[in-house]
């Protein structure tokens, strides 16, 4: 089952394997399209913001991987994070509707759903400050190691990592503040 | 932003600062509380001292008996607190353990009347040093408060401020196992009364903290 996989994974990256993580991530933004696109449908509402949920569901997972507990299954706890970030969203869209994201089955039985345009992330990342906008484009946009970074700004590596990790945890922050 | 340039950013992120195992709300209570305990024993037990006649057998049986009834609250409110950090709700203890310090003191109680009579019963439940009480619990529970919200932030609360409330009670249970070593109010009925409304002060603010702190 595509569970034990996650679950495998999610291990894996926690020892420390990043491309054990990243093949996870991107199997878990699949799966999160479904979901995100099924809950939206769901609430009366279209799509079209679909793919920012969707990355800000990734980012609390990454920032929120300490709190699943290893020794679980890990479906349970992607479903109770995706909820719980699902709800927020349309919360502070301003609707009220409960969300009905029942269990993995209704998951799984929702159709496939395409990667969309997203552009919330963009916005959010403007806001950072002009070395760390810089840092996280060129982490993720060219994927370049903070090794590479660090050359190119003139830090050191472990700086460069931690400047990196502030930014997303200020990305986080800066979601929870949109009210769109 | 592509949504594969997003996760190439945080598989980037792995390894910073990241979690080498899974759940680490408990592992950090481990860590911070003893840590806030040792500091507010320090600070209260050096401004004031130990409660006088402490090694005498009546004084220290009071003592351990208000020891017992806060230590289990305070047990009793991390575990259900911990719970509340968990998104799926599996770790830590349900809601119901609290009943277990309820009742202790209940039993408390019930065997103070039974032994000293319902006459003078209101002297024993003012006591001589309530509103110390009320306020120095509060205060000794602050620094355990913060701890657990800080291990807590490391879990993932899907309704903050009940998990900061049970935080509260927990620091309350911490603050007064500190403060009922300096506490001369030895009747049942003075701890049910004012340690309860301190533990429910430090839930309301743990609440309050919680939805701020704890909110993700």
């Amino acid at each position: 089952m595509a569970d034990d996989q996650w679950g495998e994974r999610m291990r894996a990256a926690l020892a420390g394997d990043e491309a054990q993580y990243r093949a996870l991530l991107v199997e878990l933004a699949v799966a999160l399209r479904r979901i995100v696109r099924a809950a939206l449908a769901r609430a009366g509402r279209s799509g079209a913001d679909s793919e920012d949920i969707v990355q800000e569901v990734l980012l609390t997972i990454h920032l929120k991987r300490g709190a699943w507990d290893s020794t679980r299954l890990f479906a349970p706890w992607l479903h109770a994070i995706t909820r719980h970030k699902v709800i927020d969203v349309l919360r502070r869209q301003g609707h009220r509707v409960e969300v009905q994201i029942d269990d993995v089955v209704h998951w799984l039985a929702a159709p496939a759903a395409p990667e969309t345009d997203a552009v919330g992330v963009d916005r959010l990342i403007g806001r950072l400050g002009a070395r760390d906008q810089t840092i996280v484009r060129m982490a993720s946009l060219d994927g370049r190691p903070s090794q590479e970074i660090a050359g190119r700004l003139g830090m050191t590596e472990g700086a460069v990592r931690v400047a990196l990790h502030r930014a997303l945890r200020r990305l986080s922050a800066l979601y929870q503040e949109e009210v769109s | 932003m592509k949504t594969d340039e997003l996760i190439a950013a945080l598989a980037a992120d792995l390894r910073t600062d990241g979690p080498r195992a899974g759940w680490r709300p408990a592992r950090r209570i481990a860590v911070l509380v003893p840590l806030a305990m040792l500091l507010v024993a320090g600070g209260f037990l050096g401004a004031v001292g130990m409660r006088a006649g402490l090694a005498s057998p009546p004084v220290l049986g009071a003592v351990a008996l208000k020891q017992m009834i806060v230590l289990t609250v305070a047990g009793a409110g991390l575990l259900v607190a911990l719970r509340a950090a968990d998104p799926v709700g599996a770790r830590g203890g349900r809601l119901g353990v609290l009943l277990l310090p309820a009742m202790l003191l209940a039993v408390a109680v019930l065997a103070d009347i039974a032994i000293d009579g319902t006459a003078g019963w209101y002297d024993r439940l003012v006591g001589h040093n309530g509103l110390r009480c009320v306020v120095a619990i509060p205060l000794l529970g602050l620094p355990p408060l913060a701890a657990i919200l800080a291990a807590l932030r490391e879990g993932a609360a899907p309704r903050p401020g009940l998990a900061g409330a049970l935080a509260g009670v927990a620091a309350a249970g911490l603050g007064a196992a500190i403060y009922a070593l300096n506490c001369t109010d030895d009747s049942p009925l003075f701890v049910a009364a004012w340690y309860g409304i301190a533990a429910a002060v430090m839930a309301g603010l743990g609440a309050l903290a919680g939805r701020r702190v704890l909110r993700w």
